[in-house]
């Protein structure tokens, strides 16, 4: 049972900054289930630690799915990898994993990289007997991801973006207060992506009482409930995303605060990516001349 | 007195030993040999061990200072019962390594315990020598005559003779003080034992969260070099619960007998406002950046970051709240408050970490404590409210029950707060495994030999004690060793007597 290095068998960009991979990863691709995640390290010595979406496994040939964002240094260089590369270290699956069953017609709202999280999470209820209304959104067009896959285990698909230059001109909340109006209300709503729009996702839901559940993805160390760092509040007590979560009532998340704590580190994080792109250029430059 | 002095010093008793007249009056006489330190304001601005180690004179001279007292109240005092009077006695005959053996028979892990154990509640509470003096700090340094012998061998760790292989499959889950015992003294036995770790680096605690300046890496790497060696299998980033629950690795993946030492699990915090406000951190929290990810050198090659604290306030008296505001310290903060709600007396971190951390002049504040933090529009720490305590009755602790005084509050201006009060259990393996018996707080109930409620499973450490410190895991770490040992005789035989 000894563990593999993490070969990347895959990797695609899906829209300018957000890359998917399939990555060798045996144990975690049998444990995974929809809703949990990793946390990939990129160096022993001096690595940091982030958490990561598991989009999809494989138990089969032994593989799980990555799509990150590039928005820091390590994503960066996750970013940079090619296939055969080696991720040094992922450890998962963490979490506890989404509730699936059939609970009649389930609203499916993603936006930007939280459609990736969204994705076996749909494909699952599906499977279960759901009827399925998904809502996709991002800010334009080239930014949209997963689209296709969306499609496939749908039974409705709306499509927004915020220019209108695909599908509809609107922020999700639009076609899902829309949703939420129809005589027959869903049951049950899914909303996963940026913390603002699964607040305001929660806000329309909330008036119309109707249960959602959202993915927090807040800053962690550990992920295994040591550290703390990534703790929330919820109906006014602590809880830490990484064991009690990800997932959550949204209608009981404290997302103002999240949403700052979130932020904590970008002064750092601005300095790091910096830095990285300073010393990548510097490394072309040298292959270059 | 220089060196040559203290080499003269020796010299003369060691003469009247060989003569035979080296009087109890002679050794009282020895001064208490003090251990070589970095200087307080060099070391605030590095992360390297604070305290240097004895040279041999001096490890010398402190052996002579033990009165090899017939009734060892020190090694009555030494949870793993280490022969202390033996040790030392090989040392001022200048035996280094027969005085590690001896060690080494009840301790695994002389380089760390010698840095890291509270000898002054321990081993050297009970000593005679600090009795006479009516000062514990002025009883034989035992710890550091231990560290002294530890470092000797330090390049050449011998690597511990193994038994024949016996086809039994041990998991060792947790790879801090009480995992590499357990797997030293499991595979010793000849069993193929495999440890589990849950972060990218081995160690546990040592590695996470005892600081760099207190404990160095590099000895904890080299114990684990020699479990390598040894042929023990170490896998990180394998968290048991989720990659695999112990059932599956008990049932599917042929396991015969399992050793759990996952330490403490959640911080604690206090449920008092404004705790999620960013720059409040639970300790391990902090000292996991600053530690196991070297967030001391991001910008510098480290890619994780921290807080950089301007003025620091952490909260809590145990070694963990030290090691947190040393931390602080060393990250640049020019004010770093210590606050606690009892006083000194009470304070359960080990005497030297409070003495180190005044020299680094961190401020302690006594009997306060925080009521709420408070931070502005942008949820950043700005002031900590406190209120002022008293002490009462001694409480089922024994310590005596701090009290709040009503309408003394008071604010301390803040831009980061540690929370340093403790751990409660982690749920992961009690939610996963069945059959498994924890009590009220989730710790896993042990017999005396650290048997579990299941067969062939055993446990130790924190995870079993609540708060415990290296030596008591480790100590738990061998005796669980000792059971599965026994315990993998008995099933071999059983399963030979079935084949037959």
């Amino acid at each position: 049972m000894l563990k593999e290095p993490h070969k990347i068998v895959s990797k695609k960009q899906l829209s300018e900054n957000v890359f998917t991979a399939w990555v060798r990863a045996p144990l975690i691709a049998e444990a995974a289930k929809p809703g949990q995640f990793v946390i990939v390290c990129l160096s022993n010595e001096y690595g940091e630690r982030i958490p990561l979406t598991i989009a999809g496994a494989d138990p089969e040939n032994g593989t799980i799915r990555l799509i990150w964002q590039r928005v820091g240094k390590t994503t960066a260089e996750l970013a940079d990898l090619k296939a055969e590369d080696k991720i040094m270290n992922i450890v998962g699956p963490l979490g506890n994993p989404t509730e699936i069953k059939n609970y009649g017609t389930a609203v499916c709202v993603g936006g930007g990289i939280g459609l990736a999280p969204l994705l076996p999470i749909t494909r699952a209820l599906k499977k279960t007997g759901n009827y399925i209304i998904s809502i996709i959104g991002a800010r334009t067009k080239e930014l949209l991801i997963l689209e296709n896959e969306f499609k496939d285990i749908s039974d409705e698909l709306n499509i927004t973006t915020d220019d209108g230059s695909y599908g509809q001109k609107a922020l999700v909340t639009e076609p899902l207060e829309e949703v939420c109006q129809r005589s027959n209300k869903p049951d049950q709503v899914f909303a996963i992506g940026p913390a603002v729009m699964m607040k305001f996702c929660c806000e329309v839901t909330k008036k119309y009482n109707i249960p959602t559940q959202v993915s927090l993805n807040t800053i962690m160390v550990d992920g295994t409930g040591m550290c703390g760092g990534c703790r929330i509040e919820y109906d006014g007590q602590p809880k830490f995303v990484c064991v009690d979560g990800p997932e959550f009532d949204g209608h009981k998340v404290n997302f103002e605060l999240m949403i700052k704590r979130l932020n904590a580190y970008k002064y750092q994080e601005k300095k790091a990516i910096e830095q990285y792109r300073n010393y990548k250029c510097k490394l072309e430059d040298k292959i270059e001349s | 007195m220089t060196q040559s002095d203290d080499k003269k010093q020796l010299d003369k008793l060691l003469e009247k030993q060989r003569k035979g007249n080296l009087k109890p009056s002679d050794r009282f006489e020895i001064p208490p040999q003090p251990i070589p330190e970095q200087e307080p304001h060099k070391r605030k601005k590095n992360i390297s061990e604070v305290a240097l180690g004895y040279t041999e004179t001096q490890a010398r001279l402190e052996a002579m200072r033990c009165l090899q007292c017939k009734n060892v109240p020190c090694v009555k005092g030494c949870p793993v019962r280490i022969r202390i009077k033996d040790f030392i006695a090989a040392i001022a005959e200048g035996h280094y390594k027969k005085a590690l053996q001896i060690i080494k028979e009840n301790s695994l892990l002389p380089a760390v315990c010698g840095r890291v154990c509270p000898q002054e509640v321990q081993c050297q509470l009970t000593c005679t020598v600090g009795k006479k003096f009516k000062d514990p700090t002025k009883a034989v340094s035992i710890g550091r005559l231990e560290r002294y012998v530890a470092d000797l061998e330090q390049d050449n760790i011998q690597i511990p003779e193994i038994a024949p292989e016996t086809g039994m499959k041990v998991a060792v889950i947790g790879s801090g003080p009480g995992g590499i015992v357990a797997a030293a003294d499991t595979r010793r036995a000849g069993h193929d034992v495999t440890v589990f770790e849950a972060f990218h680096k081995t160690g546990g605690v040592m590695v996470y969260g005892i600081p760099e300046f207190r404990l160095p890496k590099s000895i904890v790497q080299k114990e684990i070099d020699v479990l390598k060696k040894m042929g023990v299998k170490i896998i990180c980033n394998f968290i048991v619960g989720k990659t695999r629950t112990l059932d599956q690795l008990m049932n599917e993946e042929g396991f015969d007998a399992a050793y759990i030492g996952v330490g403490a699990g959640l911080p604690r915090f206090m449920s008092i406002e404004g705790e999620s406000l960013i720059g409040v951190y639970s300790a391990n929290e902090f000292l996991t950046r600053a530690n196991l990810m070297k967030a001391y050198d991001f910008g510098k090659g480290a890619d994780t970051p921290i807080a950089k604290p301007k003025i620091a306030a952490v909260i809590g008296g145990g070694n963990v709240a030290m090691d947190s505001a040393r931390t602080a310290v060393r990250l640049g903060a020019q004010k770093v408050y210590l606050i606690y709600r009892r006083t000194e007396k009470e304070m359960p971190a080990r005497i030297e970490e409070v003495h180190h951390a005044k020299e680094e002049g961190i401020d302690f504040r006594i009997l306060q404590s925080p009521k709420r933090i408070i931070g502005d529009e942008n949820f950043n720490v700005t002031d900590i409210e406190c209120l002022k305590y008293r002490l009462g009755e001694p409480d089922e602790s024994g310590r005596r029950r701090p009290i709040p005084i009503e309408g003394s509050e008071f604010h301390i201006e803040v831009d980061t707060v540690i929370m340093a009060i403790g751990n409660i259990a982690n749920p992961l393996i009690r939610k996963t495994t069945t059959g498994l018996e924890f009590n009220k707080w989730g710790n896993i109930i042990v017999d005396e030999n650290c048997k579990t409620s299941i067969e062939g499973v055993y446990a130790g450490g924190d995870i079993v004690l609540g708060a415990a410190t290296v030596i008591l895991a480790m100590g738990q770490g061998r005796i669980a060793a000792n059971s599965i040992n026994q315990y993998l005789k008995q099933k071999k035989k059983q399963t030979l007597r079935n084949t037959k």
